[in-house]
């Protein structure tokens, strides 16, 4: 079926430069605060995303996790071109997409898709299913009538859908199959990135599991790329090759999964991993949890040097005055990036406390 | 004899689709000082059994008993209820920022909880608790928080204050309903920690509703697993895990993405939940389950004990031994399948190897 859709699946695979898709350098998204009265003036940024570097190879999983706040998705949009960046540039199969015109931009869309969170506000409740999934044929002209048609029902039956329900509404479809609404819908262009946003945190895990093994065919089928953002970390881990964590707006580690996840150098990667729920009694009896105290603080006024440290178990003077750079640490692969004065050594406990006297903020 | 004994409960509505039978009998119970863990998909009717137990689902054809010490909360009159609920069993809801009123603030709504169940109590003293309260749920400065609007809580603190709230009367049993699911797994950790800490400090039971499994293998000592209104298994929390034996409960664990198996495909449930308005005929799971059997088509099966010990309790009629996620046990579920699988089961079967992840049909 891949044949009459838009375009050629032979154009996936490596070509151009190396085998790099999507280079972010150094962006810094910040949103102006504006302050009342007449002349609203700027007092103040918030400072979403502060100097993130990344590239996504072809075919590759890059996931990204973080807490809510950490700029996640807003990196994601300005990745996908959806909101201007303040400063830095995203490069894509080698050009320079950063802040280009709308008519400029316009190809570029069909590269990169976007699958939301949400199956419910994503989808426009008024609107067939059938003309849903095939908007992005209208929008960028390449089919109509009949071979619209033909595609958005050779779409529908890709991820699992009955094509014969090109006539339903929304709502008489399942979280689960909405979503796959969603993925037809981003897979309509043939794109070679999909920035995939919470795709399966609405959905229940048994769905949330068909979901996952969709996406993984159809990257395996068109040699999709994926920025995949999750704050599930067993999740992450299943689908991704590399995996970024953020906090605050910067990078606080990132690498191959495997190193990533089995030796954590980032006290705060620790953390997370430590508090992420395991359906395993035993583990969940014998594990030390890294109890984090309070709250992300405020991206409009962030924490001076290491934007962790006012949480951070091994904070120390230096924290609190000079940010960490993101580099290798000792003993790493060179692929393995850790931002942290003190990153974790090899069997360290940082468990500062046990549960019962846990989860008392200052 | 146990805090709460509910027996053989049964909750429908009237739509105009038709009945839709939300709790199909169930019956449990609950110790005072543990914790029972209800699981199960969205629509599985485990919101709705604890709300009705408190008189907040309306509109509902109720029947069965809930005796909660002494009493049976489905006869009590609204006003008696009015008399338990807050004070003898409180209540947290999924969404702390649309459980707390957005114009008051936040100690404000926990003394006049105080107050409207005892009278006696001075503002004074009732605003001395709820600093009290808050400081023990762990909000710093609680004497400068108790002035604060609930828009100035992260979500965290929301949800610690409306665990406050819910320890205000000390009350004997708390129901969570989702409590952490709109929280990140940091501030999820800290939530769960302390409901362990408090719970440990006053002896409360709690029951824990919650579709993440990993919760309940952190928190609960009992596991409800629910399916289309119906208990599917019920056992301490260790036989749940390690020796599962409704294909429901092996199904959910088997979805669950984990690092030892990370890269491999992942082996979802077939279909989706069913409609409560027209249930599956027999055993409601028999349309996705992988062991579907000939009489599991037209025969509902009871739920009944598959362990030593009598507390492990599965309704499925695969054989009793059919427990666990070994090699034998898996034996023992495809010589049962073999000899209880003839004509209809066989198409049923067909058709969930054929479809084996996709979503094919609307729901009703």
């Amino acid at each position: 079926m891949s044949e009459t859709l838009p375009r050629d699946a032979a154009t996936a695979g490596p070509g151009g430069t190396d085998d790099v898709l999507v280079r972010v350098d150094d962006l810094v998204k910040y949103f102006p605060v504006r302050g009342g009265g007449l002349i609203s003036r700027t007092v103040a940024q918030v400072q979403a995303v502060d100097g993130v570097s990344l590239s996504i190879g072809r075919g590759q999983t890059v996931g990204l996790v973080g807490e809510t706040g950490c700029g996640k998705s807003t990196l994601a949009r300005c990745i996908a071109g959806l909101i201007p960046v303040t400063s830095g540039t995203v490069t894509f199969e080698g050009q320079n997409i950063t802040n280009l015109s709308r008519r400029h931009m316009q190809p570029y869309r069909r590269e990169i898709q976007m699958i939301f969170q949400d199956p419910y506000g994503s989808l426009n409740p008024r609107r067939r299913v059938g003309s849903i999934i095939g908007d992005p044929f209208a929008v960028h002209k390449t089919a109509s009538g009949s071979a619209r048609k033909k595609a958005v029902q050779e779409l529908m039956e890709r991820v699992g859908l009955n094509p014969e329900h090109f006539n339903r509404y929304p709502a008489e479809f399942s979280g689960g199959q909405r979503q796959r609404i969603g993925v037809a819908r981003a897979l309509a262009l043939r794109p070679k990135l999909i920035i995939c946003d919470e795709p399966v945190s609405a959905l229940d895990v048994s769905i949330q599991a068909q979901v996952l093994n969709l996406l993984a065919d159809l990257q395996q089928d068109y040699g999709l790329s994926y920025l995949f953002i999750a704050h599930d970390l067993e999740v992450v881990r299943h689908v991704s090759d590399s995996v970024i964590v953020m906090y605050l707006g910067r990078i606080a580690e990132a690498g191959p999964k495997d190193p990533v996840y089995d030796s954590p150098r980032h006290p705060y990667t620790n953390a997370l991993l430590s508090a992420a729920p395991a359906a395993d009694p035993d583990a969940a009896a014998s594990r030390q949890r890294i109890i984090l105290t309070g709250d992300v603080p405020s991206p409009i006024n962030p924490p001076s040097g290491c934007r962790f440290h006012p949480r951070c178990p091994k904070a120390q003077e230096l924290c609190g005055q000079q940010d960490p750079p993101l580099e290798v640490k000792a003993g790493d692969p060179s692929t393995h990036v850790t931002a942290c004065h003190f990153p974790v050594q090899e069997g360290e406990v940082l468990a500062r406390s046990g549960r019962a006297s846990g989860g008392q903020p200052r | 004899m146990s805090l709460l004994e509910v027996t053989d409960l049964r909750v429908s509505f009237s739509t105009a689709d038709g009945a839709v039978k939300a709790v199909r009998g169930v019956s449990f119970t609950v110790d005072t000082g543990k914790t029972l863990g209800i699981v199960g998909e969205s629509g599985s009717g485990k919101t709705v059994l604890t709300q009705t137990l408190l008189g907040l689902a309306p509109g509902g054809q109720v029947s069965g008993r809930a005796m909660f010490a002494g009493k049976d909360l489905l006869t009590l009159r609204p006003e008696q209820l009015r008399q338990v609920r807050g004070a003898e069993i409180a209540v947290i809801f999924q969404d702390p920022l649309t459980s707390l009123h957005p114009l008051y603030k936040v100690g404000w709504q926990i003394c006049e909880m105080i107050r409207s169940h005892d009278k006696s109590v001075s503002k004074k003293q009732a605003t001395e608790r709820a600093v009290e309260l808050l400081g023990r749920v762990g909000i710093p400065q609680p004497r400068q928080r108790v002035n604060d609007y609930p828009h100035q809580f992260s979500g965290g603190m929301r949800q610690r204050a409306m665990i406050a709230m819910a320890l205000a009367l000390t009350p004997k049993l708390i129901i969570a309903d989702e409590p952490t699911t709109a929280l990140d797994a940091t501030v999820q950790a800290q939530i769960l920690d302390l409901l362990i800490r408090l719970q440990e400090e006053s002896d409360t039971a709690l029951i824990m509703i919650t579709h993440d499994l990993g919760v309940v293998a952190d928190i609960a000592d009992d596991v409800l697993v629910m399916y289309a209104g119906r208990a599917a298994e019920m056992a301490d929390k260790h036989d749940i895990f390690y020796r599962p034996h409704h294909p429901y409960t092996k199904g959910l664990l088997e979805s669950i993405p984990n690092s030892s198996a990370a890269g491999e495909r992942l082996k979802p449930i077939t279909g989706q939940p069913p409609s409560l308005i027209n249930l599956p005929s027999g055993c409601a799971f028999h349309p996705r389950c992988a062991y579907v059997m000939d009489r599991c088509l037209t025969e509902q099966p009871d739920l009944i004990a598959v362990g030593a010990t009598g507390q492990h309790r599965s309704a499925c009629w695969l054989p009793v031994a059919a427990a666990g996620i070994e090699q034998d046990a898996e034996e023992i579920r495809r010589r049962a399948v073999e000899q209880g699988r003839h004509g209809a089961a066989a198409k049923v079967a067909e058709a969930i190897a054929a479809a084996p992840e996709s979503e094919g049909s609307v729901i009703a």
